[in-house]
């Protein structure tokens, strides 16, 4: 094992649910992209989207709890404090946006009065009155914010191609689903 | 420490010359450029003329133009709600809840097609009834019925070209006969979906309206077993032909007004019939009507027995999303099913932001 000052890469549990979540929300925007567009398959997707939804929300929070129980591994040196604290800003984002999408899509449905059906008899309860101006806003605000994820995801990928095909400061080794030894 | 592996922790690689600096800054340019394409291709950007929910509820708009916060097909009508009370017939042929046998509160709503709320009562526009049934623990059904046997359209887009080609010609006022000929021409199970329709003469009101799913969908039982059914709500009150003799009503929401009128009087019940059909009967058709002599089991029975504007009803603002199934329910394989989810839902959220306009039936036509 390394010594706590030399860890690299997140926990390998962090890793995981680092790319379990990329899978998750890559697939989500997709299908929410595709599914307002669709008529011959919009009830298909809604129903992939709407429980895909819920276990987004349900692994980030997990996500979230995890990272505040683990020990991070510190930016490249070549980092300037502006960097880094862009990248910080950014996974602020990145989480927000995870925990707060799917929140709305829920409310949304909750206001329109919509049962949030999981699977089969399986749904969640309301957790909003009904009110279709309510659903009006919240639906809006699904979409805005969904093309920020979309926006965001862009740029942390641009990010991390940049940091490894022109920096090439080993920033992605922190987050590679394999292991990569310290020096 | 294996030292093979720590060349990618390196902090200061050899510099890189400016070509190649800018080869791979335009090498993840073009890589982001593609996500953003696939991104943009799949919510359709790059298929302007593919129908969309967005552009049919578009084509509903020319037809019959904006009326804020109202429905953009089925604009006008007025809430009812009730109880359905199941004999547990239904049990056998599918596991929802809905038919056990015991009573579920019913929400609901009368309606006239067209996207026009104001539009005159006329006993040959298409007569609608959305209901919502709140099932215990939370789960719905909903349907939205219309009085027709069976729908004129095969297809989506057989819907959205005949919009398009009755749209009335600004020249003359009236749709261009040589558009509709040609529909016609070309849409052969839309002539005989009309033709079968014009043969089935309208009752007098909506209090004595038979209203059927038209779509097929499929009922799945305790065992897992899947079956195609339809289902139709049968009046009980005794159906009374359309008299065509006499001086035409001159109140424009005359047969609101009967209906309330006549649940003011008394509830209005109907029976729910499901029609269960044979492995070989078409279920992605709602042009055709299945063979006679198909098993029908009466399930249960609808009470109607309070009748209210939209301003106060809770009716106007439901969605009657088709596909929102109890467990027990799902969809068949008839394209029209995702459509009418799809475009009912743009609808719903058009009018759910604007600013909502008195009702043609007032809260003081159902109380007078």
């Amino acid at each position: 094992m390394d010594k706590a000052g030399e860890q690299r890469q997140f926990t390998v549990l962090m890793r995981i649910l680092h790319w379990l979540m990329a899978a998750m929300v890559l697939t989500m925007l997709a299908i929410g992209v595709a599914m307002v567009a669709s008529l011959g398959d919009y009830h298909r997707l809604v129903s992939i989207h709407r429980p895909l939804g819920i276990a987004i929300l349900i692994v980030v929070v997990i996500r979230f709890v995890i990272r505040q129980l683990s020990t991070l591994p510190p930016f490249p040196a070549s980092m300037s404090s502006r960097e880094r604290f862009i990248a910080h800003a950014s996974e602020v984002l990145l989480y927000t946006l995870l925990f707060v999408l799917p929140l709305i899509g829920w409310g949304m449905l909750s206001a329109a009065r919509f049962p949030i059906v999981l699977y089969g008899p399986l749904h969640l309860p309301p957790i909003l009155p009904h009110s279709v101006m309510l659903y009006a806003f919240l639906r809006r605000t699904h979409t805005v914010l969904a093309y920020l994820l979309f926006l965001a995801f862009i740029a942390h990928f641009g990010a991390i191609l940049f940091h490894t095909l022109v920096v090439r400061d080993g920033l992605f080794s922190r987050m590679a689903p394999w292991r990569v030894d310290a020096r | 420490m294996p030292s093979d592996s720590t060349a990618s922790v390196q902090p200061q690689p050899a510099p890189l010359s400016r070509g190649r600096t800018l080869v791979r800054l335009g090498g993840i340019g073009v890589v982001l450029l593609c996500a953003v394409g696939v991104f943009l291709y799949l919510g359709g950007w790059f298929s302007p003329n593919a129908l969309t929910p967005g552009r049919f509820v578009n084509a509903f708009e020319r037809a019959d133009g904006v009326f804020s916060g109202f429905r953009r097909n089925h604009a006008k009508g007025v809430g009812v709600s009730g109880y359905f009370e199941s004999n547990g017939q239904g049990a056998r042929l599918s596991k929802a809840v809905v038919f056990r046998a015991g009573r579920v509160p019913v929400i609901g709503r009368f309606s006239f097609g067209g996207g026009d709320p104001h539009v005159a009562d006329a006993p040959n526009m298409v007569r609608g009834l959305g209901l919502l049934f709140w099932l215990p623990d939370g789960e719905q059904w909903r349907t939205a019925m219309v009085n027709l046997p069976v729908f004129p359209f095969q297809t989506p887009q057989d819907f959205y070209d005949n919009l398009v080609a009755s749209q009335p010609d600004p020249k003359t006022g009236k749709p261009d006969p040589e558009k509709m000929a040609a529909f016609a021409a070309s849409h052969p199970a839309t002539v005989r979906a009309i033709s079968m329709i014009q043969s089935h003469a309208p009752s007098s009101g909506f209090d004595n309206t038979a209203f059927n799913s038209l779509n097929a969908f499929r009922f799945i039982d305790a065992a897992g077993m899947s079956i195609p059914v339809r289902w139709s709500l049968v009046p009980v009150e005794p159906v009374v032909a359309l008299t065509t003799t006499g001086t035409p009503p001159t109140d424009k929401s005359y047969m609101f007004d009967a209906v309330i009128a006549s649940i003011l009087q008394h509830p209005l019940q109907w029976h729910l019939i499901i029609t269960v059909g044979r492995p070989e009967d078409p279920t992605n058709d709602a042009t055709m009507a299945w063979p006679d002599g198909r098993e029908q089991v009466d399930v249960g029975t609808l009470t109607l027995d309070h009748i209210e504007s939209e301003e106060t009803s809770p009716a106007r603002d439901i969605n009657f999303d088709p596909l929102v199934l109890p467990s027990g329910m799902a969809p068949s394989d008839d394209p029209l099913l995702s459509a009418r989810s799809a475009i009912y839902s743009q609808s719903f959220t058009r009018r759910a932001g604007e600013a909502k306009t008195p009702s043609a039936i007032s809260g003081a036509e159902v109380g007078k």
